[in-house]
């Protein structure tokens, strides 16, 4: 629990304001990132089966609502995050087994997952919205 | 023979200076390779099994492996979700009430959603 840091006013790693960003630094701050936008993610799959379980004029409502234009960028947002933390968390599961921690290796598949988070995201709209 | 500063006891616990073990480290991972099955098999089961309108995505649900595949993503995305936040709550909110707060909150709010989502997900599957 809260320790001797708790007043102690130095700044924390990895120090934000002084580092140049590359990309595995940007893949590690995107997953927490990610994570803690997908808290809102899960209160918003909730939300549609509370919706679901109350009938069809609760869904239509709780649905016409999600098409309005921020509620889009936000549940686009929500769906890279996903999508990217999916990608990320493989490449997690693959550094926990000791693979890939060559620098070129995650290097490469950090782009690989960011590009994984844009696409699965627009791959997911096109799936839902012109199929 | 013994050159490690840590005592025999506290290799025998194998509970380290956290006092909780690997516990933590190994649910994040367990958690992490079935949401790597379950997300996208929901995603895309959804998706293509449905076309959105209600009758069509109740009729999903009414599916026993679809209905137990959602309440597995539920519960295993809480679980999971409730020990990332864990840890970032752990790493950034330093203030000891801060934290016990955040820290009750992050148990409180994935246990709710829970609850919720599960009892939605079973009425919808019972047909009620």
């Amino acid at each position: 629990m809260a320790g001797p840091q708790a007043h102690d006013k130095r700044p924390l790693s990895p120090h934000l304001q002084v580092w140049r960003w590359h990309v595995t630094m940007a893949t590690s701050i995107f997953h927490r990132a990610s994570g803690v936008a997908l808290y809102l993610g899960a209160m918003v799959l909730t939300a549609w089966v509370v919706a679901l379980a109350s009938g069809p004029a609760a869904y239509t409502d709780f649905m016409s609502f999600l098409m309005n234009p921020l509620c889009l960028v936000i549940l686009f947002g929500i769906t890279a995050a996903a999508c990217y933390h999916l990608a990320n968390g493989i490449r997690h599961l693959a550094w926990d087994a000791g693979k890939g921690f060559d620098p070129k290796v995650s290097t490469a598949t950090g782009w690989a997952t960011i590009i994984a988070g844009a696409v699965g995201a627009v791959l997911v709209f096109a799936l839902a919205f012109l199929a | 023979m013994n050159h490690s500063l840590r005592t025999p006891l506290s290799r025998a616990r194998g509970l380290g200076s956290a006092k909780h073990g690997v516990g933590h480290f190994i649910q994040q991972r367990a958690t992490a390779i079935f949401l790597a099955v379950l997300l996208p098999w929901f995603a895309l089961s959804v998706l293509l099994g449905t076309d959105g309108s209600y009758d069509s995505v109740v009729g999903w649900l009414k599916h026993p492996l679809n209905a137990a595949g959602t309440a597995l993503l539920v519960l295993t995305g809480l679980f999971h979700m409730r020990l990332g936040m864990q840890v970032v709550i752990e790493d950034y909110i330093t203030g000891a009430v801060a934290r016990t707060v955040s820290l009750l909150a992050n148990t409180a709010i994935p246990a709710i959603l829970a609850v919720i989502a599960i009892l939605s997900v079973a009425k919808v599957f019972v047909g009620a």
